[in-house]
């Protein structure tokens, strides 16, 4: 089942986005529309399709425009043009009341830098999604001290992010974003703040906890590997455009073109090395 | 040559105001004036024993017993001088103008962060309020106001407000663009995301707005003496006037030491450290 459906995305940054898309119309390339019209494409007639689910990655390095792709599923960035279906219904038409009753219960995400609140224990950061909906505060502790135990926080409640190593502070973020119990996770290179070690032991967390809950995972990576160990399929951006999709093995075994090659050699020479 | 009539026009249309809406503007300082009456009343019945002790307490539970003793220690000193009804008229003006300035500039410096076109159209009206010599709207607000604390009030609040406004919107803006996408991306609702996210993080720069608006509606109070607001204000004037430089001195370190305790007070309020 889809859930997830991308449709000729176009996020164009600057003022004047029409001139732009008219000169993408007319066939013209990222550097001709910047040079000419000083726009910048940052995502330019995006499509794709994800699973419910699935556990979908955006690969690509700073600048390829991927977490303007992120942004533009839950709208935190307007798509200048182009379509985002969510469970068949265009999320770009939706009016602002609506918008937010889709990202309380049907979405919720995790950050690069965590992103906590600094004057909120771990306790309430957790409770948040739910105090916005306005669930009691009998029942939105219960549930976040439910997710806080399933991350291994448990005993961390009352402590404030400032007292807590990186990964911790993950643990939080991630626990946030499940209290609500959405169907999407949105993870914006959650792990990638984080230390070696520490990643390697949340992206095992990460594996595991989605076995048991079976959400649709959009994450976000610049860092092959990781793609590889979580991705159910990958996509490749570059310069704001789709280069490949396809399952990791499809990726390694033939990957589409030479920049994409390059990344894979990368990852084959450090096995090698091992 | 020709001449752009400006200062005619200003004189023309506060005279224009006056006219038309004369009884507004008494009815006004009226009611402004109950409230300074109330309050001046509730602090000169307070025994000037029982107002130290309840300063030094304060003080000593917001930032410990060095600031208990120094408070203790001037007020003792401003009894001693006999400026004990002095103090209070000072310390009722910069009260309410405080309060005013924070009333009312709270609430623009949250617009102004929240909107680019109010920003952009407040900017050269603070630049004015700070920069036009407070001397200029004096004049204006005798007219008003007539004599006493309310058109005192009304200079020192136009004076003594920007930091209010500008450090509201200085503190809301400076909050983290992440914390601002959690607010959003768990479906806040502009209202929600004010309260629990924007103005928690931005109370910091907030209360130092506010602890600087103390600070200059102080320093208004040798000018809104001259329109007879009293207070310490008027000795320093009267000092000026009949040469006595003893009694000018003895007023405006009286003026010192309310600013100090005041500023230790609110600084403590910003600096209290959190719970954990």
């Amino acid at each position: 089942m889809t859930k997830i459906e991308v449709k000729n995305l176009v996020k164009v940054f600057g003022s004047q986005p029409e001139k732009a898309l008219e000169m993408l119309r007319k066939g013209s390339n990222k550097e001709q529309v910047l040079a000419k019209t000083g726009q910048t494409m940052a995502v330019n007639n995006v499509s794709f399709a994800i699973q419910a689910g699935e556990t979908f990655v955006i690969m690509g390095l700073s600048g390829s425009g991927k977490s303007t792709i992120l942004r533009c599923l839950n709208r935190l960035i307007n798509p200048t043009s182009g379509n985002v279906l969510l469970d068949g219904e265009d999320i770009t038409k939706l009016k602002p009341r609506e918008l937010r009753q889709i990202r309380q219960t049907k979405m919720a995400m995790v950050f690069q830098q965590f992103a906590l609140l600094p004057h909120r224990t771990v306790l309430q950061n957790v409770v948040y999604g739910l105090e916005v909906q306005g669930v009691a505060k009998e029942e939105r502790e219960r549930r976040a001290q439910n997710t806080l135990d399933l991350v291994g926080l448990t005993g961390w409640e009352n402590s404030y992010p400032d007292n807590l190593s990186g990964g911790m502070k993950q643990r939080v973020g991630l626990a946030r974003a499940l209290t609500n119990d959405p169907d999407i996770l949105l993870m914006d290179e959650a792990f990638s703040a984080l230390d070696p070690l520490i990643r390697e032991e949340m992206q095992e967390e990460l594996l595991r906890l989605q076995k048991r809950m079976n959400k649709t995972i959009v994450f976000i990576t610049h860092d092959l590997s990781e793609a590889l160990k979580l991705g159910d399929r990958i996509a490749f951006v570059r310069d704001g455009s789709l280069v490949q999709v396809g399952t990791p093995e499809e990726i390694t075994g033939q990957p589409a073109d030479d920049y994409v090659a390059k990344f894979v050699n990368i990852i084959r020479k450090t096995k090698g090395v091992l | 040559m020709y001449r752009i009539p400006l200062g005619q026009l200003v004189s023309t249309g506060v005279d224009w105001l006056l006219k038309h809406y004369g009884h507004l503007f008494d009815t006004f300082a009226a009611g402004v004036n109950t409230f300074i009456h109330v309050l001046k009343n509730g602090l000169i019945v307070l025994p000037w024993w029982l107002f130290t002790l309840i300063l030094a307490t304060l003080a000593w539970r917001v930032r410990g017993w060095r600031l208990a003793i120094g408070s203790t220690l001037g007020l003792l000193l401003i009894y001693d001088l006999q400026l004990w009804p002095a103090l209070i008229d000072t310390l009722v003006l910069v009260i309410i103008s405080g309060f005013v300035s924070i009333i009312i500039g709270l609430p623009l410096g949250i617009l102004a962060a929240r909107n680019q076109h109010f920003q952009r159209l407040m900017f050269p009206i603070l630049d004015f309020m700070q920069t036009m010599p407070s001397f200029v709207y004096l004049i204006p607000a005798l007219m008003f106001f007539g004599l006493g604390t309310v058109p005192a009030v009304f200079a020192t609040v136009i004076f003594a407000m920007p930091p209010a406004i500008r450090l509201t919107n200085l503190g809301i803006r400076q909050v983290p663009v992440d914390l601002v996408e959690v607010g959003e991306a768990f479906g806040s609702t502009p209202y929600q995301l004010l309260w629990k996210i924007q103005l928690p993080l931005a109370m910091p720069t907030i209360l130092a707005g506010i602890n600087q608006t103390m600070m200059l509606s102080l320093s208004m109070v040798v000018i809104a003496a001259m329109i007879g607001s009293g207070g310490f204000g008027q000795g320093v004037l009267s000092g000026i006037s009949q040469m006595d430089i003893g009694k000018g001195f003895e007023n405006g370190l009286a003026v010192v030491i309310l600013a100090m305790i005041l500023d230790r007070l609110s600084q403590g309020f910003i600096n209290s450290p959190r719970k954990s």
